[in-house]
């Protein structure tokens, strides 16, 4: 049954209709906003066996891309900091936040200067570490969307029963429809939006119905084969054609109505929502997931809090901002493939494997 | 960071449950979801399983685009 969705012919048959419902229409212009829907696109070459008038852009998809250069430098600090007051922390984080290059250095950087900075899959290793080594603090980098907040939810749920006090994170935790929200206010045009297939997993389709609503915009939410992509865009297409503001769910397999409601009880019993910054997006109302106050003793930040100086997000000619937005692809920029590739990235985008500017340059040869 | 893969449970004790993907198992948390069995295919994301699969809801969108699909019933 679901080897339909990883069949070629199926996506062949697909694209034959896209191209049948897509003759003389206007130029329409679809964003998604999931680094994973970017591989998608990329790697089968869908951009380029679209019709012309049919564009796919690619929004701010990439949680890692987008956390703010002040929180990285932050926790370099507190590393510094810490070490200082003789407290020795172990740092976890995933493996792309810690190439993600800022004025003073990567995560990486501070390894290097003989700090214990880890890689970790999942924030179940970090919790592992923790219990391994007692007298020592382990901190998470703990950036994400929903998809992500929610696992950190129910490790913080672990935590607190067995009251492990050697583990604390750092949430730079986002939520996406407040930045697709933010992009609509500030005026990118699409006419379609391809909901992130696993983020609607955690907020259910319910979680962006209001975009709809609010701003008549139709939605499909998708998976992440070709043909759920495909599949996707052929329902956005119909949709704008017959003038129906409606949300589909085509990644009904695993993405209910309601979401998972357990994971949503868990992000709401820790964390509560505030104005955000986003690294070259600027502050997103209500998109940043921080600690409730009677869960401080969870975040680092409640014991170490240094200042750190107002820094640039981005490198000169870096056109990361642009990017996020949908408002540029990356074989604009200068520094593209030349100054700028992913084992020397000038951006954030050119880093994580989720980065547009990354995923461009690896199917480089398909473009 | 991101990608979430589903694989199948085949083991659970209490939170933790083992997961095969096409031959590699893993420990997966199951912390997110209330009813997983042993059987199960889940969708995991940064180890936690985020949600079960459900084939027979895949069966409804196959339906709903059955003249889309349809190009493999005629073969
Ligand atoms: S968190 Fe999920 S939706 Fe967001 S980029 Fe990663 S895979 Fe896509
Ligand atoms: S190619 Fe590099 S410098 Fe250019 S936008 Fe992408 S990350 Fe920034």
């Amino acid at each position: 049954m679901l080897e339909k969705f990883g069949d070629k012919a199926v996506a062949q048959k697909i694209l034959e209709k896209i191209k049948e419902e897509a003759k003389g229409i206007e130029e329409l212009r679809f964003m998604h906003v999931c680094g994973t829907h970017e591989d998608t696109v990329t790697r089968s070459g869908i951009r380029s066996l679209l019709p012309e008038n049919v564009k796919i852009m690619s929004g701010p998809g990439c949680p890692v891309c987008i956390t703010p250069v002040e929180d990285i430098v932050k926790m370099m600090e507190i590393m510094k900091v810490a070490r200082e007051e003789r407290e020795e922390i172990i740092l976890t984080t995933f493996g792309d936040m810690y190439r993600i290059p800022t004025p003073i250095g990567s995560f990486a950087d501070l390894k290097s200067q003989g700090y214990d900075v880890r890689i970790v899959y999942s924030i179940y290793d970090s919790y592992k570490i923790a219990k391994e080594n007692p007298d020592k603090l382990v901190v998470h980098f703990s950036p994400g969307f929903e998809t992500t907040a929610a696992p950190t939810a129910g490790m913080l749920e672990s935590i607190v029963e067995e009251g492990l006090e050697n583990f604390k994170i750092y949430s730079v935790h986002r939520l996406t429809p407040p930045a697709v929200e933010a992009l609509l206010n500030a005026g990118t045009v699409f006419h379609g939006l391809i909901d992130p297939g696993h983020v609607s997993t955690i907020i259910g389709v319910k979680g962006w119905a209001y975009l709809t609503e609010k701003f008549g915009i139709p939605q499909v939410v998708a998976g992440f084969e070709p043909v759920d992509v495909l599949l996707g865009i052929l329902i956005l297409i119909r949709l704008v054609k017959r003038g129906e503001a409606k949300i589909i769910n085509e990644y009904n397999r695993v993405v209910k109505w309601e979401g998972n409601v357990k994971a949503q009880e868990l992000i709401w019993k820790y964390f509560e929502v505030k104005d955000a910054k986003w690294r070259a997006l600027g502050v997103i109302p209500r998109s940043g997931l921080e600690l409730k106050k009677e869960w401080k003793e969870l975040e680092i930040r409640t014991y170490y809090n240094p200042e750190v100086p107002k820094l640039p997000d981005l490198e000169k000619g870096c056109l990361c901002g642009a990017v996020l937005r949908g408002l540029a692809l990356p074989t604009q920029c200068q520094h593209f493939g030349k100054t700028c590739t992913p084992r020397h990235p000038v951006g954030p985008c050119m880093v994580s494997y989720e980065g547009t500017c990354h995923i461009f340059y690896k199917y480089g040869a398909l473009m | 960071m991101c990608l979430a893969i589903p694989g199948k449970v085949v083991e659970i004790k209490g939170n933790v449950g083992i997961v095969d993907f096409g031959g590699i198992r893993r420990e997966v948390r199951l912390d997110l979801l209330s009813d997983v069995k042993v059987g199960d295919y889940v969708i995991v994301h940064t180890g936690f399983a985020i949600e079960k699969l459900d084939e027979r809801r895949a069966r409804e969108i196959l339906e709903a685009w059955e003249e889309v699909f349809s190009v493999i019933g005629g073969e």
